[in-house]
């Protein structure tokens, strides 16, 4: 299943307008998957927070880690197609690496949050909070963000691709199936890892 | 209804009845403040702008008000006295409620020394600016409350309340700043208020599992 | 009014309970009885709600309005008075003429001297009987009391007995490593390894 995402995700680098535009198929479907990640996150905890059951714990945590990969991945993509096109590493004119920014850093003290508690359902019932937090917070920083323009730097740069004639639309949304793809997949594998670990713990206690 | 109002009312109290008595957080957020606002005087070169300035007020809200929240269950957590505000039969968010205007509270009576003060050392207040921070009060304190209270259940609280807080207050400071320093306060202050509303009742409604086993 | 099937509660790797089979009928008095460690405390903790079974049922027959914990914290605030304290709870529980009845609590147990005194300068006793004053105020139903006899002198000691006298409709559960003191309440026993 791995080797399928990996192939799509690589075919549509024919379908390229340079260096620039290339790394645009990469950054906004690894943004958009983030995305994703950080929303099936918060919805596995909403479950847990009703339902109550366990596994959704591990659910929750292993999605928004892939959400906190891809952030990663965007915030870094970002920054080089910046660079590529307009010579900065950074701009805090780019409100989608701002944005991003920010995510990052609320994911990132998800986990400071989720190692400095105890494991149990304490940990697990705040994690899942602040997980909904993170999913509410996504609008109103990009909202948040889009306001600022006029107290921040200005956009000063501009970048093409606003609109897609008919075959890079295509390629785009092929790279973007690949990319959901392909986190789906690392997302499964990380938790039936996560859940083979969990038995194991779970068998040593009662062996114990 | 009116029973849910009197629980928060009973709460809110208790927290300002403690305080009264045992002086511990509010002198410290006055003289935190202060002293901020000073060592931001130092912090700015020459000839900096007063838009820096108020950006930099903003932060001594920011800090101060995490000041005060470190200790906001700092009662409950060092006398064990949580279980006891669990078991009644109120509401739980009631309980959030309640330290949410405790909170309001301390922010308030520290801003009506830290904005004159400000308003001395740097320059004249504006009306939108004295709204803005009252509006960021409230966000600040709502989620901050709830945040103090899932720091509460972790080894390295200290650390790490901070780190929960500051990327949520981020576009707290955005609409603050903002509605200080930009041509149309407005939208940065309606901003702000949905900011306060969104934010509140998430609060609200998750604290009955950030507070429970 | 409580009924444990299976009830099983663990802290991360430590195993607490396991499969734990509980009935107390209304009106019954168990004692709890098990060397230290052996979950007597966190029996009582899972009762009152403020823990939840990692695996079990547990059913307890009784709103949080009227069941009355006493746990190894007194569960009051050092920089109030007991009067304070006593005002706070009987607030959330509701309860009408709660200065009368805080007043009336404070003289059952011996501490209407002290009601304007801040907590934080009372002796072990004396927050022990402040303890059993706010688990009793709100005449529960159901007692969950742990170790109450804890720190008690003689004096104390009496006033508690004399206090479950008075309350002999309620149900109860007591841990406690003094069973002897209670047995003639006791309707029966649970010994926990």
């Amino acid at each position: 299943m791995v080797g399928f995402a990996l192939a799509f995700y690589w075919a549509p680098e024919d379908a390229d307008q340079g260096f620039s535009q290339k790394i645009f198929y990469l950054h906004v479907p690894i943004a958009l998957t983030a995305y994703a990640c950080f929303g099936w996150g918060a919805w596995k905890a909403l479950r847990l927070l009703w339902i109550g059951e366990r596994r959704y714990d591990l659910e929750s945590y292993t999605a928004i880690h892939m959400g906190v990969i891809f952030g990663l991945l965007t915030l870094v993509t970002g920054s080089i197609w910046a660079k590529v096109s307009w010579g900065v590493w950074w701009s805090w004119g780019e409100r989608q690496l701002v944005l991003f920014l920010i995510l990052f850093l609320f994911y990132s003290s998800y986990f400071m949050l989720r190692f400095s508690t105890e494991p149990g359902p304490r940990r697990e019932r705040n994690s899942a909070v602040y997980a909904l937090f993170g999913v509410v917070l996504i609008p109103v920083s990009f909202l948040a963000v889009r306001i600022a323009g006029t107290i921040l730097h200005p956009t000063i740069f501009t970048h093409e691709g606003a609109d897609l004639p008919g075959e890079m639309l295509a390629a785009f949304c092929v790279c973007l199936a690949g990319m959901l793809s392909l986190a789906g997949a690392l997302y499964l594998v990380e938790l039936s890892g996560k859940r083979i670990d969990a038995s194991l713990r779970e068998l040593k206690e009662l062996l114990a | 209804m009116s029973a849910y109002a009197a629980d928060v009312a009973a709460l809110a109290r208790k927290d300002l009845l403690l305080e009264i008595r045992s002086r511990d957080t509010l002198p410290a957020m006055l003289l935190f403040v202060v002293s901020a606002l000073t060592v931001f005087h130092f912090a700015l070169p020459e000839g900096s702008s007063e838009r820096a300035e108020t950006g930099l007020l903003w932060i001594a809200i920011v800090f101060t008000a995490l000041l005060g929240l470190a200790r906001a269950f700092a009662a409950e957590r060092e006398q064990g006295v949580l279980d006891g505000l669990v078991l009644a039969p109120s509401d739980r968010s009631a309980i959030w409620l309640g330290k949410t205007i405790g909170v309001t509270v301390f922010l308030v009576l520290a801003e009506l020394v830290a904005l004159p003060a400000f308003a001395l050392f740097f320059h004249p207040l504006s009306w939108e600016l004295v709204a803005a921070v009252a509006l960021a009060n409230l966000g600040i304190a709502a989620i901050g409350t709830l945040l103090a209270a899932m720091a509460a259940a972790s080894r390295a609280r200290e650390l790490l309340l901070p780190l929960l807080f500051l990327p949520l207050v981020i576009p707290v400071v955005i609409g603050g700043v903002g509605a200080s320093v930009a041509s149309n306060p407005g939208s940065f202050l309606a901003f702000l208020g949905l900011y306060d509303a969104v934010f509140a009742i998430l609060c609200w409604a998750s604290f009955e599992y950030v507070i429970t086993e | 009014m409580i009924r444990a099937r299976k009830l099983s509660k663990r802290f991360g790797d430590k195993r607490v309970l396991e499969g734990l089979e509980l009935e107390v009928p209304r009106g019954g008095f168990v004692l709890v009885t098990g060397p230290n460690g052996s979950g007597k405390t966190t029996l009582l903790r899972l009762c009152a709600g403020l823990y939840a079974p990692t695996d079990g049922e547990l059913e307890v027959d009784a709103p949080r309005g009227s069941i009355g914990f006493l746990g190894h914290e007194p569960l009051v605030y050092r920089e109030l008075t007991p009067l304070e304290n006593l005002d706070l709870y009987g607030r959330l529980y509701r309860l009408p003429e709660r200065r009368e009845r805080a007043g009336a609590m404070l003289e059952r147990f011996g501490l209407w001297r002290a009601r304007n005194e801040r907590v934080a300068t009372f002796s072990r006793g004396m927050l022990q009987r402040l303890a059993l004053s706010r688990a009793f105020l709100h005449d529960p139903d159901l007692l969950l009391l742990d170790e109450p006899f804890d720190g008690l002198d003689a004096d104390g000691a009496e006033l508690l007995h004399a206090e479950l006298a008075e309350r002999s409709g309620a149900t109860a559960l007591v841990a406690t490593h003094d069973p002897e003191a209670l047995a003639s309440r006791a309707t029966a026993r649970l010994a926990l390894a």
